[in-house]
């Protein structure tokens, strides 16, 4: 495996001088995509895509042609593109919609004039003030300059784009909760079925809901082909993908890499890339694709970056936001903190989830700071059970939406990854691990 | 000013307008009202409620759904602490607990001269600069104790008042134009006027630069690295 001189296609304009203007954007080549577009029809737009087989990038990995493909026929059609990026360890979204916000709503607009959308909603994390207002800017020149809003570049397509803040709710990724929060109510995932907002989203209406990643692609696509972004991957995982690296490497960062063509050895070691782990120390384990998916272990390090390979591994590519943890990791806190993080931001809505969250909090709050007994691993995962049936991968779920199913994994990987330091802290009445690093109100509680 | 005032139920009729059905405006205009009084208060929800045909209740309901709306007042500076799992890899509790320490608060207290509230936060989604810490959700990344010092020393003194505005104002850029497509009547007050567009573009559409006072924020010139410096990082150099 090896890393490709693939080009980059959604971030190769992050970092230039002033990259959210319109001036920039132009100066690059910008808005001719739309223009090609709308040259086009939407059939055709709608083939490109299906032949690029572009995977959905918020994390589902459900393919974008198809999902356009599903839209139940009536009118009005909405788009609504999520920014609403709250993953754990995920930051490509927000470098994509601060760095190079023209490039998504030039994305937006030839989604909607495949899709035949009546308004474009761009939901933005509320959390992103900077990336609000260089969106809203970059809209406001886009309207000026006539890519926007009535008779675009005199097509006779016309559509409006409107930039929707969030206001603090990781659930309102979740595109139900996202429709919910968009017609002005507590983000709360809808229950399922219908299970695609193509057939009811938003105001009742078929609607695409769509990642901002996934949009950043199909200005690049229209320009080259769908063939083209198609020569670029293998198997399902076509074209590049940004992966957000974090966690114990020398060099975290954003990285747009061609799909399935290294692996997570080249990513976390090569020095053009992670650059190896910190302090050269060990790799213990790595979480590969968002805080809601199955650890990996360093006997993975060879698997390929790619939707099949990782899932085949027993995990998930999920939202691209990969976190290697060195041998000073506590895997009891890691997993604390992920469960911590979940049980925050459950709606509250499902019981398993809402009271499973808090139990599995307590219980591992419990035995990092030395208060555990043996039988907590078997509590914890029997609580795990309750929301995720089985404890299996992809998981079960008892609840409306994955938020829930998102818990079990760090838990479940950690008793089976490394029971004996999980029994550490419960003979020894501590954490093993060096007190510099503990959260000193968690030690104490 | 517990109610909308005059310049602000005009940002507020105008967002209305932009929706297909007008509750659709409610957290962009909740928005607005934090931005006013830095915190929700009770007659400005009754008053958002009377705008949008809603009982009161409804917008309370909704509002206390959603982490960033606050229903007392907080520190003109709302400091949050990210503690998620790659903040955490990266010494986030050392930092919160300085944090805790140099402010005088636990996380949810506000500092007595009531400059400062203290938030141990979920993900920011700025993981490759951890640990990081936003103030009014404008981000500084690669954040150690010193750095975190430096920060509070530059609040304190209005060196970033450029950077970071009073807690509650999201978005210094507002839309320029109404909708265009499809008459959009409902509510509609006609063609909204730009307030405060920071970016300002010419007839002929040329990209024109704005007022200095208004300069597009670039993000923190504060010594701690910039948010987008994260992606400018992880670029390929010299990609193979």
């Amino acid at each position: 495996m090896t890393i490709t001189d693939a080009p980059r296609i959604v971030s190769r304009r992050l970092g230039k001088p002033r990259s959210w203007t319109l001036e920039s954007y132009l100066a690059d080549g910008g808005y001719q995509a739309v223009r090609a577009a709308l040259a086009m029809t939407p059939e055709q737009i709608h083939d490109w895509v299906n032949t690029a087989n572009i995977l959905g990038r918020g994390g589902a990995g459900f393919e974008a042609g198809r999902k356009w493909g599903m839209l139940r026929p009536a009118q009005p059609v909405y788009l609504t593109v999520n920014g609403d990026e709250s993953e754990p360890a995920t930051f490509k979204d927000h470098a994509l919609i601060e760095g190079d916000p023209h490039q998504i709503i030039e994305g937006s607009l030839i989604c909607a004039y495949a899709i035949g959308a009546a308004q474009v909603f761009l939901f933005v994390r509320g959390e992103f003030p900077l990336g609000i207002e260089r969106l809203q800017s970059a809209l406001n020149e886009a309207y000026a300059y006539g890519a926007v809003g009535d008779d675009i570049f005199g097509s006779g397509f016309s559509i409006d784009v409107v930039v929707h803040p969030g206001a603090g709710a990781y659930i309102c990724g979740e595109e139900t909760a996202l429709l919910e929060s968009l017609e002005g109510k507590r983000g709360y995932p809808r229950i399922k079925p219908p299970y695609f907002p193509a057939a009811i989203g938003l105001y009742g209406a078929p609607t695409i809901v769509n990642n901002v990643e996934t949009m950043a692609n199909l200005p690049w696509i229209m320009l080259h082909g769908g063939d083209e972004y198609a020569k670029l991957g293998e198997g399902r995982s076509k074209g590049t993908k940004l992966i957000a690296l974090s966690g114990h490497v020398k060099r975290p960062g954003n990285y747009e890499l061609e799909w399935a063509k290294c692996t997570f050895r080249d990513l976390i070691f090569d020095p053009r890339l992670g650059g190896g782990i910190r302090d050269d120390n060990e790799l213990k384990v790595m979480i590969p694709g968002g805080a809601s998916s199955p650890w990996l272990g360093p006997e993975h390090l060879d698997t390929a970056l790619s939707n099949e390979a990782i899932a085949a591994a027993g995990s998930m590519a999920g939202s691209g936001s990969i976190i290697p943890m060195d041998h000073t990791t506590c895997v009891v806190r890691a997993a604390w903190r992920i469960v911590r993080f979940f049980h925050r931001e459950s709606c509250g809505q499902c019981t398993p989830c809402r009271e499973g969250g808090g139990w599995l909090e307590k219980i591992l709050e419990r035995i990092e700071s030395g208060q555990g007994r043996e039988s907590d691993l078997d509590l914890l995962m029997d609580v795990c059970d309750n929301i995720s049936p089985g404890v299996a991968w992809p998981p079960a779920q008892t609840t409306i939406c994955v938020l829930g199913p998102s818990m079990p994994p760090a838990v479940a990987a950690g008793i089976r990854m490394f029971r004996d330091e999980y029994l550490d802290h419960i003979r020894q009445g501590r954490c093993p691990f060096p007190p510099d690093r503990l959260p000193r109100r968690l030690v104490h509680a | 000013m517990p109610r909308l005032n005059p310049g602000n139920l005009q940002r507020a009729r105008d967002l209305i307008a932009l929706y297909p059905e007008p509750r659709s405006a409610l957290i962009p205009i909740l928005h607005v009202l934090q931005e006013q009084d830095g915190h929700l208060t009770e007659e400005g929800m009754v008053h958002v409620a009377e705008l949008l045909g809603l009982a009161s209740a409804e917008v309370r309901g909704t509002a206390s759904f959603y982490d960033m709306f606050h229903f007392e007042p907080v520190g003109k500076y709302l400091v949050a602490v990210c503690t998620n799992i790659a903040c955490m890899l990266q010494g986030a509790y050392r930092l919160l607990e300085h944090a805790e320490e140099r402010l005088g608060v636990a996380p949810g207290g506000t500092t007595g001269d009531g400059l400062f509230t203290l938030e141990d936060a979920e993900c920011l989604a700025l993981c490759g600069n951890a640990p990081c810490v936003t103030v009014n959700w404008r981000f500084f990344g690669d954040v150690d104790e010193d750095r975190f010092d430096e920060l509070v020393d530059d609040l304190r003194s209005g060196r970033l008042d450029g950077e970071v505005p009073p807690h509650g104002t999201l978005s210094r850029v507002d839309r320029a134009v109404g909708l265009q497509v499809g008459g959009g009547e409902p509510g509609a007050t006609g063609e909204p006027e730009p307030r405060r567009a920071l970016v300002g573009v010419a007839a002929d559409g040329s990209h024109a630069d704005v007022a200095p006072s208004h300069a597009h924020p670039d993000l923190a010139t504060h010594r701690s690295t910039p948010a987008t410096a994260s992606m400018d990082a992880g670029h390929l150099d010299g990609h193979p």
